[in-house]
């Protein structure tokens, strides 16, 4: 079924293989330490991918996708802490942070709130997570043998393969999982907004009421793709905590959770590859901005979140393609028109 | 017995901060539906304008009282003439462009100021005793303010003609616009006035907290919750919001230590939305503004 | 799905009240509906026939009454509630998923009850039938408003619904279309009961049986459009107003 939003899966496959190739030629030719640098920017675009998701084909304006991300890294390093390893550790990580998006959204969508108090709301549980796991500075807030630690947070243990818990996986190898990981997590997205769960939670964000009239509890779809998306953002909190060696606080606060806003809206809503290739971007430019004190991150992020909100909506992507479409048209509805009328005669 | 008055002081307190942080957000979303992301920030604003005064010599309670609404109000017509007005009618627009303000103010003020307090003021006013207890002459004085701006923005909103045609452009925009009301002036004028009241309370809470660049993420979380909880009638929904949140906050902040007490607001809100999800105005004390 | 016999009830309102504050735009409506039954509801604007279409569909909770769908209590029901028990609706305002193509939306709601194979067997069907192949691949979104229309119907009628509930199907229509729609109607009537609420006289004309004339939230009359076109009372409340 071809159309504008639901997209086959070609360009998926596309991406995916252009991914893997980036995965096997990367560590050949570039230097650890932008190895270890590209795992973070890997794992903040899985966070970008679940928000591109939920917001862009569930429809549903999460301002606190990082809460989720931030969960399955804590999740994470307190599960690895605890079972002395990693792999379960990922499991636990990604069902924390499903079934905490599962309560948080039975209450969201069971009791209809509109989007902009979705939005509101979402951010609210980020912040107070923030505010919340920040003051567990004392002896007696551990869980099992991890101690929380306050605003300076927790160590994370590193990943390992999962025969041999003494067996950690070097940067390199960590980067060779995240690539894989953002991969899976990439095709499986296209794979399911292709499938007949996606199309009809796009359905809902086009009309949610037209998709009711059909016949579709509209809430347990929402709820649905909610709770995957937490799971795919809990994959990348794992991944940044690998990256980064620790997980504190400050994932949750204002800056992140606008950011990964930021990464979506840039890359455009309604595309999977558009907020990924965001991230990446944005990812390199606020860091060759960290090198120097005269134009803040915020202030940059601010002037770059105002300028698409008003000049260019859709995003890049989107608007890429749509440019790509007007300059085709001409060219391809005359194709069509001929082949319609050849279909008349026949 | 002073024990008891002791924690209701608390009490009663707590409400009233979080009707002050709300109250200019409310304002400004009953009256125009707009959401503003960067309500956390004008507080910032009051609270630096504040601390910038004072260095500067000038009596504290002039600035705390006038300079700050007057400052952050005059921004707030600002941000509503170049920013707010081109997305009328577009509320989730409205929201990320607030939100993008947000982190333009926080990376202005970061750079002009730098990311950390340079002086603080000391709030004045001394201690009061309540038996064995004391209590902060400052904390009663904050109270005495929100107490006095609930009424301030009753009269206003009841009595002047401003804010009978402001309630008026708010329900029907268009016909007001029929009569020759100027639509586009009131909505900046509730806009500069929402943004004067941020601009008092972060001024007022200052002594308080000190500054920060990103001292806001610390009042929205709560005001958000509190609007939203109490519905969209300005005083009666931020008056609900504040009573029912700020009581549930308070009695666990009492019984669990102040980790939790935010915690409970937070999930006293999202139960109760699953219940009314207009907020408490929403279903009860509908006429109400 | 096995159909009933003709005759049998199928749509039941007891004392169906929906109360906006003061104002009483639906009261106290008792109204049946027989099996393969095409009914008009008419009358004047703010009669009350739109909020009476709406509690049926679930859009509305009633104040008080009660609605039976083929003796299943759905007061109060979600419309996806409504909508399981195999009812088709259309609202008044066209409500259809604008950035996706005509199949798409068609697609959408014959998925909803059919497996793949079959989902795709009637969406051609329905395409070829409501005649929008030159348009299968356009975004909802870019069509005209008659177009909309027609898609809308396309979705209603890919659900192979028992009963059909439409809501000023012929609005923004031209002509010709509206004559098309006319047909349709009869030929969705030839296996399913409809409600039909319209302000078009002529397009009312075309298709009924049996209309039901709404007046300030109540049932004025029930007959035959020649009937109420005769009767006096019913000429002062709505067609006086129109003549």
């Amino acid at each position: 079924m071809g159309g504008s939003t639901l997209r086959n899966m070609r360009p998926v496959i596309v991406f995916a293989v252009l991914g893997l190739l980036f995965m096997f030629i990367a560590p050949q030719v570039l230097q650890l330490f932008t190895i270890i640098n590209l795992t973070t920017a890997i794992a903040l675009a899985v966070l970008a991918l679940s928000l591109a998701l939920v917001w862009g084909f569930g429809g549903i304006l999460c301002f606190g996708q990082v809460a989720f991300f931030g969960l399955g890294a804590y999740a994470y390093t307190i599960g690895a802490i605890n079972f002395g390893g990693s792999t379960w550790a990922i499991l636990v990580a990604v069902m924390v942070a499903s079934a905490f998006a599962a309560i948080l959204g039975y209450f969201m969508f069971f009791g209809r709130v509109s989007d902009v108090y979705l939005g509101v709301i979402t951010l609210t549980v980020t912040l107070i997570l923030f505010s919340l796991i920040r003051r567990t500075s004392g002896p007696e807030y551990k869980i099992g043998n991890a101690l929380l630690g306050g605003f300076n947070g927790v160590t994370s243990p590193p990943l390992n393969l999962p025969w041999d818990t003494r067996a950690f996986l070097f940067p390199e190898q960590v980067f060779y999982v995240a690539m894989a990981a953002l991969i899976l997590c990439y095709v499986f997205a296209g794979w399911l907004v292709n499938t007949h769960f996606g199309r009809v939670c796009v359905g809902i964000r086009e009309n949610e009421l037209r998709a009711e009239l059909l016949g579709y509890d509209t809430r347990l779809y929402k709820l649905g793709i909610f709770t995957v998306g937490a799971g795919i953002a809990a994959v990348g909190g794992v991944l940044f905590c690998n990256g980064v060696g620790r997980i504190t606080p400050d994932v949750f606060n204002l800056y992140n959770a606008a950011l990964t806003i930021i990464w979506v809206i840039v890359g455009g809503r309604g595309t999977l590859i558009g907020p990924i290739a965001a991230t990446f971007g944005l990812f390199y430019l606020t860091s060759a901005l960290g090198g120097q004190s005269v134009l803040n991150n915020n202030l940059v992020l601010g002037v770059i979140l105002i300028f698409f909100v008003l000049l260019v909506p859709k995003g890049i992507a989107p608007t890429l393609v749509d440019w790509v479409e007007a300059r085709r048209r001409p060219k391809r509805s005359a194709r069509g028109r001929r082949r319609r009328n050849g279909a008349d005669r026949a | 017995m002073d024990l008891v008055v002791a924690v209701l002081f608390q009490l009663i307190y707590g409400i009233a901060n979080l009707a002050l942080i709300s109250l200019g957000l409310a304002i400004i979303f009953g009256m125009m539906r707009v959401i503003n992301l960067a309500h956390g920030e004008f507080l910032m604003l009051g609270g630096y304008t504040v601390v910038v005064a004072t260095n500067a010599g000038v009596n504290i309670w002039f600035a705390m009282l006038i300079l700050a609404p007057l400052v952050v109000g005059l921004i707030g017509v600002i941000v509503e003439r170049l920013l707010i007005r081109w997305l009328y009618g577009r509320m989730v627009d409205t929201l990320l462009a607030t939100w993008g303000l947000s982190l333009l103010l926080i990376g202005l003020v970061t750079s002009i100021f730098g990311a950390s307090t340079g002086t603080t003021v000391s709030p004045p006013l001394g201690t009061i005793r309540i038996g064995d207890y004391s209590a902060s002459g400052y904390e009663l004085f904050l109270i005495g303010v929100t107490l006095v701006l609930f009424a301030a923005v009753y009269a206003t909103l009841k009595l002047t003609k401003l804010g009978l045609v402001a309630r008026g452009t708010m329900q029907n925009a268009e016909m007001s616009s029929a009569l020759g009301v100027s639509t586009n002036r009131i909505y900046m004028i509730t806009f500069g006035l929402g943004a004067a009241v941020s601009g008092l309370a972060g001024g007022l809470l200052a002594p308080m907290t000190g500054v920060l660049p990103t001292i806001g993420a610390t009042y929205i979380a709560k005001a958000f919750i509190t609007v939203i909880s109490g519905g969209a009638s300005i005083l009666a929904g931020t008056a609900a919001g504040s009573v029912l949140l700020g009581g549930v906050n308070g009695i666990f902040a009492f019984l669990t230590g102040p980790t939790f007490g935010e915690v409970a607001l937070l999930v006293a809100a999202i139960i109760l939305l699953r219940l009314l999800p207009t907020g408490i105005t929403g279903r009860f004390f509908r006429k109400s503004i | 799905m096995s159909r009933k016999r003709r005759g049998e009830v199928v749509v039941e309102t007891r004392g169906l009240s929906m109360h906006f504050g003061g104002v009483r735009a639906v009261d106290q409506v008792d109204f049946t509906l027989e099996d393969r039954e095409l009914r008009c509801l008419i009358g004047p604007n703010g009669a009350g026939k739109s909020t009476f279409f709406k509690c049926l569909t679930g859009q509305l909770t009633p104040s008080a009454g009660d609605v039976m769908i083929r003796g299943l209590d759905l007061t109060g029901a979600e419309p996806h509630e409504v909508a399981a028990q195999g009812v088709g609706i259309k609202t008044q305002v066209p409500n259809v998923f604008d950035g996706l193509s005509v199949e798409e939306n068609i697609w959408l709601s014959a998925r909803r009850w059919h497996g793949g194979a079959r989902a795709r067997v009637l969406v051609s069907e329905t395409i070829e039938r409501l005649r929008l192949g030159d348009i299968r691949r356009a975004a909802v979104g870019r069509l005209a408003h008659g177009q909309r229309q027609w898609v809308e119907l396309g979705m209603v009628v890919a659900a192979e619904p028992w009963l059909v509930l439409l809501d000023e199907p012929a609005a923004g229509m031209t002509h010709e279309e509206t004559a098309r729609t006319a047909e349709l109607i009869e030929e969705i009537n030839t296996t399913s009961a409809l409600i039909v609420v319209e302000h078009d006289m002529q397009f009312i004309r075309m298709i009924s049986r049996k209309v039901t004339l709404f007046h300030e939230g109540r049932i004025l009359m029930e007959d035959t459009m020649e009937a109420i076109s005769a009767n006096r009372q019913a000429r002062e409340v709505y067609l006086g107003s129109q003549a």
